[in-house]
């Protein structure tokens, strides 16, 4: 069968899709993707729906290599650079890999987390819906366990005939402070501390990971101590233990939790934040529930369009003997700067 | 009185309808009966529901649902909602109390003037209800904790809290189905594994079931974890 075999990985390296949706009420984390726009956009140029499995990078690059047929891949996020046998591909491209080639995936050089996915998806089971991986939970990935050397992904050889495509867009360029609507314990807050929330430049700790992002910066006084009775999280919520630090709960995080939540940030913004790494500055702003909600369907139609946005690859990169002649230097630049004039 | 519920926004795409702040059977109750309403009869828009001991958190696709009708629906079928009645399970789990195994347990009888054994014979006295299984798979909240022995959460939360640990945190307590992180206080442990997911059924313990604790020896740590390694429940079913 068609596959992608680990020849190495970063240690956080995992299969991610969408999430584990509809568990939540037995305790089951939905975790998925960091950054949707990335796999969705990594998904568009290999004919996938926007939520199918992809390998989530975090930092760390790898090495891949395809064994038993053809594969088409793409590799999106992070800055991340990927070459074939040591020949670099251009970025936001589709990647033809063939039986023995091997796939360079590099560091992130902006951002934290990239995305490769396949045409087809990987032939592997679900578990209770989902391939993503979830570490606490040991569920989901390969066998309940993020990737590592030796892995072997069966792919769908039947999904291999897709015409290679270059998607000449970035992700939605979004500055200025994180958007957030506040609730639902805002009100376990001093007016000092929801003035200083809104106000105050916060950064990423070092303790980031997929379950939450620890931010440094002012104390957030309570008004009314920092026990409640337990209830519901969503992505992006904002949490605040008794040191009076915010923690941003990302997609691992727990399905319910007894700290008061001040804010939560708007489902538009979550990919943005969790692609900043340790030492950003961040800000926070409060908005609407009628700017978070057309914000969201901005996102909505900016992923709805991706794949009109696909273009052909104008050079045949398939093509052995352009891959050897001196053509390619010049064609990886200009496809390259084209990309980053978007 | 009528209690109406608050509704909370959680962001652009969840809201959670809260019932009242008390851990209370009745609250619970209004929840899970909710809960079993919209899942009957879900809105367009709904993605999954998460229920608590208090409240019922709806999570939904913010550019499907009509937010205002929602709420007006809501505000409908919970003005004469009636709690969900609920018999469950009674299940009895063994613990190791103190010592490695609950490396709190001097702390919080100290805290309350209380000796090591009298935390202990509080703690397993009670009939405990499961309240809602949440924030890790199989996490089991419980109420009833006597109120002697409510322990405020530690301010900063342990990164590891092991498998099986038997804890308080505030009014709640609860059994720890996995290596996790908590600010909760640890008392004791036990070898059952109330979420394991190459058994069947992955998950042993519900919403609305009961637990008891039975202080067990040190001594007989060994064999009953290897009993719950081998998918053996190792909790025991018990009438009520």
């Amino acid at each position: 069968m068609t596959s992608i075999v680990v020849k190495s990985c970063g240690p956080l390296t995992s299969l991610q899709d969408w999430g584990r949706i509809g568990y939540q009420g037995f305790g089951v984390s939905p975790s998925g993707a960091m950054d949707r726009r990335c796999l969705a956009m990594a998904n568009a140029l290999v004919g996938n729906a926007p939520e199918t499995a992809a390998i989530e990078f975090v930092n760390l690059g790898g090495s891949f290599v395809c064994e038993d047929g053809e594969l088409r891949l793409a590799l999106v996020g992070a800055g991340c650079a990927a070459s074939i046998n040591d020949t670099p591909v251009a970025p936001n491209t589709t990647i033809v890999l063939r039986e023995g080639d091997t796939l360079q995936v590099g560091h992130a050089r902006s951002g934290t987390f990239a995305y490769l996915s396949v045409a087809g998806g990987f032939q592997i089971e679900p578990q209770l819906g989902s391939l993503s991986f979830h570490q606490r939970s040991r569920l989901g990935g390969l066998n309940g366990a993020p990737l590592k050397a030796g892995d072997r992904l069966p792919c769908k050889a039947d999904a291999q005939d897709v015409t290679p495509m270059q998607l000449p867009l970035e992700p939605l360029e979004e500055t200025g402070p994180i958007r957030v609507m506040m609730g639902p314990q805002d009100d376990y807050f001093t007016d000092d501390a929801i003035q200083t929330f809104l106000s105050a430049e916060f950064s990423i700790s070092p303790q980031a990971d997929r379950m939450g992002f620890q931010l440094n910066g002012p104390q957030l006084e309570h008004a009314k101590g920092f026990n409640i009775v337990s209830d519901g999280i969503v992505d992006g919520h904002i949490q605040v233990p008794g040191s009076g630090l915010p923690i941003v709960l990302m997609r691992d995080r727990q399905t319910a939790g007894g700290y008061p939540k001040i804010a939560a940030i708007i489902s538009a913004d979550l990919a943005r934040f969790a692609q900043m790494r340790p030492g950003t500055p961040v800000r926070f702003r409060a908005v609407s529930r009628d700017e978070a909600v057309a914000a969201a369907r901005q996102m909505k139609e900016w992923m709805n369009a991706l794949p009109s946005a696909l273009v052909p690859l104008r050079f045949d990169l398939t093509t052995e003997h352009l891959l050897s002649t001196n053509l390619i230097g010049g064609m990886v630049d200009a496809l390259t700067h084209k990309a980053s004039d978007h | 009185m009528v209690q109406t519920p608050r509704f909370l926004p959680c962001g652009d795409s969840a809201l959670t309808v809260e019932f009242g702040s008390a851990i209370d059977r009745d609250l619970n109750g209004k929840v899970l009966a909710l809960d079993a309403l919209l899942r009957r009869n879900p809105p367009a828009g709904l993605i999954e529901t998460v229920p608590t001991y208090r409240s019922l958190t709806l999570q939904f696709d913010p550019t499907l649902l009509d937010y205002g009708a929602l709420i007006h629906r809501l505000e409908e079928v919970t003005r004469d909602l009636q709690p969900q009645a609920t018999a469950g399970t009674r299940w009895r789990v063994p613990v190791v109390y103190g010592g490695e195994y609950g490396i709190d347990l001097e702390d919080v009888a100290r805290h309350h003037g209380l000796t090591s054994s009298k935390v202990i014979e509080i703690h397993a006295s009670a009939v405990y209800r499961i309240y809602m299984i949440g924030f890790l798979p199989g996490f089991a909240y419980l109420g009833g904790l006597d109120p002697r022995i409510a322990t405020s959460r530690r301010t900063q939360p342990r990164l590891k809290v092991p498998s099986g640990s038997i804890m308080i945190g505030g009014e709640q307590a609860g059994i720890v189905p996995m290596e996790m992180p908590s600010g909760w206080h640890l008392l004791g442990r036990t070898p059952v594994l109330s979420y394991a997911p190459e058994r069947d059924p992955a998950f042993l313990f519900a919403a609305g079931d009961e637990i008891i604790f039975e202080p067990i020896d040190a001594s007989r740590w060994d064999a009953l974890e290897k009993a719950a390694l081998n998918g053996e429940p190792v909790a025991e079913r018990v009438s009520a």
